[in-house]
């Protein structure tokens, strides 16, 4: 019954197969190239992103502007403290990780345990905070007029600060003159079945225009980033003229369509860089649980090596790696 | 995996840690200087960073090829390219020590690196310049965008 040819002569020699030169698992050689062709994927996402901005250079929102926001510390600006915060976490986990891949080595099960653990609530406190970033980065802060040409217009004033005058930005609501509208909701119970609209803006362009009128130190700020690097201020005049001419909507907040901040181009691309890496982290978490309790129940001890948690390992450090340039290249430059 | 040997020496050999677990520590001390440099740098943005360090040569084929080749020092300021800097250098040190590439042997390391570093440069330079091309054509073309 020997029919398949089991001897090819050639046992022993470098074709003749078993022979390992990378000196690494097929499991670990996988993951490292999987590890690549995700790196691929998240550079065609952040280099697209850089695509947009170089697009629009001269009118792209200034990202410490943005996220300025620590939970807790209500109304402070403090750009970058909350980021940075998140980054220390996500390097902290990393650590945790890979002192669980060297206990691991030393066959230590309950340093893995610990470790492991340590890991996963990281990258659980990770996740939150994005979720808090993305939570705030939807409501908005000031709100702003969008023009025609799709530009967003900003309203603020000059205050003196330690005797410096610094333009800060003032809410909408806090000057525009709220008319009565006869405008309602336009639902598909109260008008056409088969259309539907949603929620009306707080306030129209008009009440917004009445409120400039009526507060003679508000200004607004147009996108256009000037030679200081900073955005640029029209004058009283202009600020009034521009509004009148091409205001077209009040908005407040971010999402896929509008956004305060400047181009709907950048809420866009920050959703979707940091959603995918948050789902990266979300799955890393799910991943590393999921190792966690075979570790507990023994199924490494038994196979007598704890390889897996260094291969879930290297996912979760990509992750980390990936964070570390989107935050540079969403937070910093 | 008794046989599992780690290179303990990060910086070509200029520290060089006890045990694995030092260098783990080590490790994350260096990225938290770097992180807490770029968030220093980040906050107070420097004056003397904020531009470019290098102004553009004029005038003929020779200044057009040095402003290519040194392009990083005159078109980027250099702040940004000080923070681009350390996030590679932080690449390097996660890659590297995380996830143990120094112990792997040199042709994984090549398969894997190489590879990305070609690939991701090769994407960079393309849509970065067609970005460029066309923030030209809507400043010099006549589009109109302030309404």
């Amino acid at each position: 019954m020997d029919s398949t040819v089991v001897s090819t002569g050639t046992e022993g020699k470098t074709w003749g197969g078993g022979n390992q030169p990378l000196k690494a698992s097929y499991g670990k050689m996988m993951m490292w190239f999987f590890i690549v062709s995700d790196a691929l994927t998240f550079s065609g996402f952040l280099a697209a992103y850089g695509f947009s901005r170089f697009k629009f250079i001269d009118y792209w929102p200034i990202a410490d502007e943005v996220f300025t926001h620590v939970p807790f510390l209500h109304g402070q600006e403090l750009p970058m403290i909350y980021v940075a915060f998140m980054t220390f976490v996500l390097i902290m986990s990393s650590v945790t990780m890979v002192l669980a891949v060297d206990a691991g080595h030393q066959m230590k099960k309950n340093k893995v345990i610990w470790y492991m653990f340590f890991t996963i609530i990281g990258g659980i406190i990770f996740v939150g905070s994005q979720a808090w970033e993305w939570a705030t980065f939807i409501q908005g802060d000031y709100g702003a007029v969008q023009t025609k040409g799709g530009n967003i217009l900003q309203f603020g004033a000059y205050k003196t600060i330690d005797g410096e005058e610094v333009f800060k930005r003032v809410a909408v609501e806090e000057f525009a003159i709220a008319a009565h509208s006869d405008r309602t909701q336009h639902q598909n119970k109260n008008g056409l079945w088969f259309v539907d609209e949603g929620a009306l803006p707080a306030f129209s362009v008009e009440d917004v225009y009445h409120g400039l009128e009526a507060h003679p130190n508000i200004l607004v700020r147009t996108q256009t980033i000037n030679e200081e690097g900073e955005k640029t201020v029209l004058s009283r005049e202009e600020s009034l003229a521009q509004l009148k001419a091409n205001g077209k909507r009040y908005v407040k907040g971010a999402n896929l369509e509008v956004n305060e901040y400047g181009t709907p181009l950048f809420a866009d691309f920050f959703f979707f860089i940091t959603g995918f890496h948050g789902f990266h982290v979300l799955s890393g978490v799910v991943i590393n649980i999921i190792i966690f309790f075979n570790v507990i129940i023994g199924t490494y001890e038994r196979r007598k090596n704890y390889e897996m948690v260094e291969k879930v390992g290297l996912y979760w450090h990509f992750v980390d790696l990936v964070w570390v340039f989107v935050f540079t290249f969403f937070y910093l430059v | 995996m008794a046989d599992h040997a780690h290179k303990l020496e990060i910086f070509r050999g200029l520290i060089k840690f006890k045990s694995n677990t030092q260098k783990i520590w080590g490790v994350l001390l260096l990225l938290t200087i770097v992180t807490a440099v770029e968030v220093v740098l980040g906050i107070y943005k420097p004056e003397a960073l904020m531009s470019p360090s290098m102004t553009p040569f004029e005038g003929g084929l020779g200044a057009t090829l040095l402003n290519i080749t040194l392009s990083a020092f005159i078109y980027t300021k250099s702040l940004n390219l000080i923070f681009i800097v350390l996030t590679i250098v932080k690449a390097y040190y996660i890659t590297w020590d995380f996830m143990h590439m120094r112990d792997e042997t040199k042709s994984l390391r090549r398969l894997v690196v190489w590879t990305a570093v070609f690939l991701i440069c090769y994407l960079v330079f393309i849509l970065l310049q067609e970005g460029g091309y066309i923030e030209s054509v809507y400043t010099n073309g006549f589009v109109k965008r302030d309404f």
